[in-house]
């Protein structure tokens, strides 16, 4: 018997069909964890779309070195919109839908610990989104850019910028919600025999991004109110006119900020742990290294957010500390890349969209890694900082790994989600296109922000025209290549072949149990008859592959099942006899 | 013939390295370096590009070569080995990036001491005045006529006050307005400046020119000459020294040739030092969002030799004498007078502008 078998056996999934959800229930207020994950991915989908077609709009504009296509302050709206919406609207939510959807399967749990709190934080995202969306058609979008910052931001429109604050505001306080919901259900409902080393990857990285949403979008909150009473109320927190501080809402924006790109990679670093092995068919190279390293992530993520205003107003000594943790963040983010190459390597690919996309994010995140490590350099950071250097390498570490990480999620659990198949001659299309498209888009702007090109502006020096000619048409690609991707998912939702519960032969419990799982996800509680990532075990003998540096006797100097690293099944349980000391 | 895998490692070894090297100095990347400060800061460039390189190779190299020769064969639906982890190569590739990170810091820190960002050293001047020492709970105890009123200097207002001495920058900043930051006691520097490189320390810079940022221009003041300009003209080989701040919202002086970059803040006084070395005209970008009109608050920004700064600078106190520069302060101006520089600038005929009014009747 395979793992996958052996699992399946200990974990026999009901028969019969049975609760099967009607489509009112997904408009509804309802408290089940899976309706509400399928409410957050969909709604977050519309968004990323609108959230698109202003991208398309900026990058329109900047085909030519004039403004031709809109006004002045309409572009400024556009990249302001643009922005806010792919990081409020799609992106942070978008983690929270998987985890929703996946953290009580994967732990063996019915539901969320608060499933109430649950539909409140995700009913708190469409009127927050409807409002930041219709201040386009009150006619003054908010413009001083997704920062926001003072001064600039009390002297643009009014409106605009008060509908902008409370956006963000309710936004930030679902986010919140979300992550005790998520903190709370990793911590009291797994399955009896799972401990914290043997829940899947995915399950570490949420602990680790609701630590830092808890610590942080307070922050934020706090500085969007005093910023908010700057701008209704006449006070001076920040107004330098009345005394205050602009720089202080610098701070304390970005000790929000900056903790929240982690909040948008690292839900997707877990998924990318997950599906890398499943598709490998080989275990996940070093389990506590990656689990620990999205700990470190989480830890040094809330002390580098100065690094973002290196040309503004702190001293040098706190500039050349800021510079050291942000480069300090570079080794446990290596120590994932390496593990995930390290999974790859030597495995027998099954090179569908799913795999595809998850390797097609450990390439093109690895990019706006290395630049990461480069803005972090102080002297060189004074160049490109606020430069296409910086869009750059933003959208590599956004697109190129958050997105290309949520449609990896969307291919791998699309079958569990919806019981069909993609297609998956339209998923490669798709995947082709994307990474041809992200490349096209973003890697020419590398080269213009070093030799002078600033950001967020709607005219610029001639001399960059056939670069960002290059640019605009990569966006356009990226724009079409989103087509294959929704006519797949809507005809393969209903139409596709039915999938079964374990098309992938994975071992993680959300597979134990029917697709779409079950009304309270398992019949009898599961239980771990192999460690969530024993892909191999029973071929142990077949093949030796030589592991550099490893001693199979040693438990910390193991590559095999006897690793020190590796994620053990429960051992009342475990379907190898040697498992079951 | 059958090669071994440790000559092939080997072999991509020295190709990745060879690579990156070539890479590393042949990238094209970045703009022509016109100061001293900008070819140390290449210099770092060129070598965190060189790492990048050849961690990008590796990186690419792995998962390509992976999707090729371990992809699953037609009719194999085994799984493939069982290998969990091993902490050896882990600690391996946990010690070298940390490594690598920690030389490119080191290395950073050398550069940003040599283009002068820890001069003045703020830490140790800046004194920690009586009241900062005062713990908390002493107020209790005194009452007030004891506090003694607040001496310490206030470096921004020091050097707002300074500027303001010459007419001409005085004309064109509203320092009046805005009142100037405090610095906190001790290391609470709050006006960041890129001082004199160390081998320069000590000395005064040979020129001095105000910047003063406004929507959406720059206006220039040489307090020696009393000039006021919309273009910064520096001579070559001579350390100049930009001191500026912000009449409204932040802007960012940048001059890319310069690899300098300082954020001109409202209340707040940065001051940045250079010495140009290669003459030409260069841009000089707003590099901070300060509303609609943004992308076009960016002006000349020139290195020349000695002679030709000598006669820019007598055209420039001609004009000053001749047309009495009135005010800069663009609410006082009419909306033609305020447009008409930037008009010239667009290179609109001015009969274009007659055409469209006639249009809107």
């Amino acid at each position: 018997m395979t793992q996958a078998q052996l699992q399946e056996s200990a974990n026999p999934a009901q028969s019969e069909e049975h609760g099967v959800r009607k489509w009112r229930d997904y408009f509804s207020f309802n408290t089940d964890h899976k309706v509400i994950g399928i409410q957050y991915l969909v709604t977050t989908f519309i968004f990323y779309c609108i959230g698109g077609v202003l991208a398309d709009l900026v990058r329109t504009e900047l085909r030519t070195p004039e403004t031709d296509f809109v006004s002045p302050e309409v572009y400024n709206s556009l990249f302001t919109l643009h922005a806010t919406i792919m990081i409020f609207l799609w992106i942070v939510p978008a983690g929270a839908g998987f985890a929703n959807y996946l953290i009580p399967l994967m732990i063996g749990a019915k539901d969320m610990a608060f499933p109430r709190l649950n539909a409140v934080a995700f009913w708190m995202i469409p009127p927050a989104g409807l409002l930041l969306i219709s201040s386009l058609l009150v006619g003054d979008a908010p413009d001083a850019g997704w920062t926001s910052y003072p001064p600039l931001s009390l002297v643009t429109g009014q409106v605009g910028e008060a509908i902008w604050i409370m956006s963000v505001l309710l936004l930030g306080t679902s986010s919140i919600l979300g992550a005790i919901n998520f903190l709370v259900t990793i911590w009291k409902m797994r399955i009896p025999g799972m401990t914290v080393y043997q829940m899947p990857l995915f399950c570490w990285a949420m602990i680790a991004t609701s630590a830092i949403t808890l610590l942080s979008t307070p922050v934020l909150a706090g500085a969007l109110v005093l910023l908010g009473f700057d701008l209704l109320a006449g006070t001076t927190f920040f107004n330098p006119t009345g005394g205050g501080d602009p720089i202080v809402y610098q701070h304390m924006f970005w000790f929000y900020s900056h903790p929240a790109v982690y909040i948008m990679i690292l839900p997707f670093f877990g998924l990318i742990s997950e599906i890398l092995p499943v598709h490998a068919r080989k275990p996940v190279f070093g389990y506590q290294a990656i689990a620990y390293s999205s700990l470190a992530i989480s830890f040094l993520g809330l002390i580098v957010w100065a690094h973002h205003m290196f040309t503004s107003g702190i001293p040098g000594w706190l500039r050349m500390f800021f510079m050291i943790t942000t480069m300090i963040i570079a080794v446990p983010t290596g120590i994932k890349v390496f593990s995930w190459v390290a999974t790859v390597w030597g495995g027998k690919l099954r090179l569908n969209s799913a795999m595809l996309f998850a390797m097609g994010f450990v390439g093109t995140f690895v990019i706006g890694g290395i630049s990461g490590v480069m803005l972090a350099a102080v002297p060189f950071d004074i160049h490109v900082h606020d430069t296409y250097f910086v869009v750059a390498h933003l959208h590599y570490v956004l697109f190129g790994g958050s997105v290309l990480g949520i449609f990896a999620g969307y291919y791998h659990w699309f079958p569990k989600i919806t019981g069909r198949m993609l297609n998956e001659f339209w998923g490669k299309v798709h995947f082709a296109l994307t990474i041809v498209g992200l490349n096209l888009t973003f890697l020419p702007m590398h080269k213009l922000g070093m030799m002078g090109m600033n950001r967020r502006i709607a005219v610029y020096d001639p001399k960059f025209e056939t670069i960002n000619f290059i640019c605009t048409m990569g966006s356009y690609l990226l724009a079409v290549s989103t087509f294959p991707f929704i006519i797949n998912a809507i005809w393969s939702w209903m139409y596709g072949s039915k999938a079964g519960n374990n098309p992938w032969q994975a071992l993680t419990l959300e597979w134990m149990t029917t697709s779409p799982p079950a009304i309270e996800n398992f019949d009898k509680l599961p239980v771990l008859a192999t460690g969530p990532y024993d892909y191999g075990m029973s071929n142990a003998d077949d093949e030796e592959v030589e592991v550099p540096l490893s001693d199979e006797r040693e438990p910390a100097l193991a590559a095999g099942p006897n690793s020190a690293l590796r994620a053990d099944p429960d051992p009342k349980f475990a379907a190898n006899p040697e498992d079951r000391k | 013939m059958n090669i071994p895998s440790s000559i092939w490692t080997l072999i991509v070894g020295i190709a990745v390295t060879i690579i990156s090297l070539w890479y590393g100095q042949n990238h094209g990347l970045l703009p022509t370096a016109a100061s001293d400060e900008a070819e140390l800061v290449d210099g770092l460039f060129n070598a965190m590009l060189t790492i990048s390189t050849g961690l990008f190779l590796i990186v690419e190299g792995a998962l390509i070569y992976s999707a090729v020769r371990f992809r699953r064969r037609p009719g194999d639906d085994s799984d493939g080995p069982p290998i969990f982890g091993n902490i050896p190569l882990e600690i391996l590739w946990t010690a070298i990036p940390a490594i690598l990170v920690i030389g490119i810091a080191i290395y950073s820190f050398d550069v940003y001491n040599s283009i002068g960002g820890f001069n003045p050293h703020g830490v140790h001047e800046a004194p920690i005045g009586e009241q900062a020492v005062r713990m908390p709970g002493a107020a209790i105890a005194a009452t007030l006529s004891d506090t003694p009123p607040n001496t310490d200097s206030n470096l921004n207002q020091q050097k707002s006050d300074a500027a303001m001495q010459d007419p001409a920058t005085a004309k064109v900043r509203n320092a009046d307005q805005i009142p100037q930051r405090q610095n906190a006691p001790g290391v609470g520097v709050v006006s960041p400046s890129i001082g004199a490189s160390p081998d320069q320390e000590g000395t005064s810079p040979a020129l001095t020119i105000n910047v003063t940022g406004l929507q959406y221009a720059w206006i220039f003041t040489y307090p020696d000459t009393g000039i006021t300009s919309g273009e910064l003209h520096v001579p070559v080989g001579r350390e100049v020294q930009i001191s500026m701040t912000a009449n409204d919202v932040i802007h960012a002086f940048w001059v890319p040739e310069l690899r300098l970059k300082q954020d001109a803040i409202p209340g707040r006084q940065s001051e940045i030092r250079f010495t140009p070395r290669t003459v030409g005209e260069y841009k000089l970008i707003c590099a901070e969002l300060c509303g609609p009109y943004h992308g076009a608050m960016n002006t000349q920004f020139v290195i020349e030799t000695p002679e030709a700064f000598e006669q820019w600078q007598q055209e420039q106190i001609a004009n000053t004498d001749s047309q009495q520069l009135v005010a800069v302060n663009s609410a006082d101006l009419s909306p033609a007078e305020f447009l008409a520089p930037y008009i010239s600038d667009l290179e609109i005929q001015p009969e274009m502008l007659h055409q469209i009014h006639h249009t809107h009747h």
